[in-house]
């Protein structure tokens, strides 16, 4: 087993790209991800690749739909406000089947908001963010060590289904340090016989666009695409289940506010109270079959979220509203305290599941 | 310890600088002498000095830090009272310096007054496990670039080698030839070898003056 070392959240992404093939990085400074752009910038030219900081998150994202249109591995990272400015761009390769991977580190919003963690952006990573029908894989790490093996995850996903990837993480899991074991499996090899990678004068040309002449030619490629979204939300689900087989109460959270949770969880547990926690890993597909089972048996549902309250919509639609969904959460940059989430158990528990 | 008024903690971003001064300011109030720690960090807005506000308050030493210190002020700033420095002479200081090159610049300032006074120590602090200073020659890189935007020598390394909450008496003990590596390429002494202080009985005696940290425990996440 390779030795371990100490990492920032941000940097292990940076570090796992360059493990999973990546050599091509634009983007553009923003707090609280800025250790992704430094890591390759000092990085990159050593292996022969390429850092760009570009003039603009738009330049930025419109390079990493050129380099993604030859076919080869290529990233772009920021946090919310950056986001924003690339979700034309998303949509843009959305529309042209582009494989790519994604950073978001969110802080709070919306506008400038602030620098610090936040996970409001969650309803921008999974219903697209830019215009159109579309959808993006998205990754939700809970640990250093998570955020180095979704990001290989997530450029072999976005290569295998010809879409983006995003790595949707919060300030708070950028900036962390964690050992980290950088061995990763083996990527699948997957062929890209639509790049544009020159014909040789010995094929037709490939062309990679997202502007359709005719309605019922757009029309036919939308509906194929949402073929192929309906079978990742059968086959790429990721989750993770605490405690949960003999669950009363079911606390659903993701990412920091996960391990927030999983420390209220176990002081629950230490006061004879039933409560077990789902972990969706990919927010986009939602973990829908775990939700839906717990809902049978559990009494209630708690969304802990650095947000207003975004993810606790795709539980209501899992569970198809069968048991109360309540909301603890704190926004603006704030973390929730495992206090705070305890104090929700606590209070399920005595309700009797139902608020 | 070393009797210098003035203690400036350097190091490649990550490296554990900041644990490493409130632990030093808090071992030095507790020898009744006057301290302040000065936080110059104008690279990272997460994981500050400022995190150990209450603690200093308690022991009291003085905080001097930039007013913006974990708010949503996303400027690089330095505190008002940052000539306090080399102006008060009548408390010891340590000095928390930002990382790499770019965080010590805030010293090149402050360097002429630093080198009149002559009283400091500049310590390197080094951590092996952290990946891109895993090696002599790309530390004494970092080393080099800090001391040329800082215009001030090194006096010694204090290797600050772990990995995180994981950390074993044998990580440690396997990063010293590391560490004397890098003092001696850099022609001072290893002053300084940290550990958690739950590693005390199995590392006295065996790395070069070992001093034990209280790392914060029970993390809310």
């Amino acid at each position: 087993m390779a030795e371990k070392v100490l990492m920032k959240g941000n940097e292990a992404i940076a570090e796992a790209a360059i493990c999973a093939g990546c050599r091509h990085y634009f983007g553009y400074p923003i707090t609280p991800q800025t250790e992704i752009a430094a890591y390759m910038a000092k990085k990159m030219p050593k292996i022969g690749g390429c850092f760009l900081q570009a003039e603009s998150e738009v330049a930025a994202i419109n390079m990493v739909y050129g380099v993604a249109a030859t076919g080869k591995r290529v990233m772009t990272s920021s946090s919310s406000p950056g986001i924003s400015l690339k979700a034309e761009g998303l949509s843009y390769m959305a529309g042209a089947d582009l494989p790519a991977l994604i950073v978001n580190v969110q802080r709070g919003g919306p506008g400038l908001g602030g620098i610090q963690p936040s996970q409001s952006d969650y309803f921008q990573a999974t219903r697209g963010g830019g215009h159109g029908d579309y959808r993006m894989l998205v990754l939700a790490p809970a640990s250093v060590q998570e955020m180095a093996s979704l990001t290989v995850k997530g450029f072999d996903l976005a290569d295998k289904y010809r879409m983006t990837a995003m790595i949707l993480a919060d300030g708070t899991m950028g900036q962390m340090m964690e050992p980290v074991s950088l061995e990763f499996p083996e990527a699948e090899k997957v062929e890209k016989p639509w790049a544009t990678t020159g014909t040789d004068m010995a094929r037709p040309h490939n062309i990679v666009n997202s502007l359709f002449l005719q309605p019922d030619e757009l029309e036919r490629v939308n509906f194929e695409r949402y073929e192929r979204y309906a079978y990742i939300e059968a086959n790429e689900t990721m989750y993770e289940e605490y405690l949960m087989e003999d669950a009363e109460i079911c606390v659903a959270a993701f990412g920091i506010a996960s391990r927030v949770a999983k420390n209220a969880i176990n002081e629950a547990r230490k006061q004879g109270i039933k409560v077990g926690m789902i972990r969706p890993i990919t927010l986009w597909p939602f973990p829908v079959a775990p939700f839906a089972a717990a809902a049978d048996k559990v009494k209630s549902f708690i969304s802990v979220e650095l947000s207003m309250g975004q993810m606790i919509e795709d539980i209501k639609l899992a569970t198809s509203c069968k048991k109360p969904v309540t909301l603890c959460n704190r926004a603006g940059g704030i973390i929730p305290s495992p206090e705070q989430v305890l104090e929700a158990i606590q209070n399920a528990a005595k309700n009797g599941g139902a608020e | 310890m070393h009797e210098k008024r003035l203690t400036i903690l350097c190091g490649h971003y990550g490296t554990g600088k900041t644990n490493v001064a409130v632990n030093l300011a808090l071992s030095m109030r507790q020898q009744g002498q006057p301290v302040t720690v000065a936080d110059l960090d104008i690279v990272n807005p997460y994981f500050r000095t400022m995190d150990s506000a209450d603690a200093f308050e308690h022991a009291g030493i003085r905080l001097i830090c930039s007013r913006f210190a974990n708010s949503n002020v996303d400027i690089p700033s330095l505190p008002p009272d940052l000539y306090a420095i080399t102006d008060d002479k009548q408390t010891r200081m340590v000095l928390d310096i930002g990382g790499d090159d770019s965080g010590a610049t805030v010293l090149g300032r402050l360097a002429p007054a630093i080198l009149a006074e002559d009283s400091f120590e500049m310590w390197m602090v080094v951590n092996q496990y952290r990946p891109l200073t895993r090696d002599v020659p790309s530390t004494i890189e970092v080393m080099e670039e800090i001391a040329a935007a800082a215009g001030l020598p090194f006096t010694g390394v204090v290797n600050n080698s772990n990995l995180g909450e994981e950390t074993t008496a044998a990580h440690v003990l396997a990063t010293v030839d590391y560490a004397e590596a890098v003092a001696k390429a850099a022609g001072v002494p290893v002053v300084l070898t940290t550990a958690d202080v739950g590693l005390t009985p199995e590392l006295t005696g065996k790395v070069p003056n070992l001093f034990p940290l209280e790392l914060q425990k029970n993390k809310p996440f």
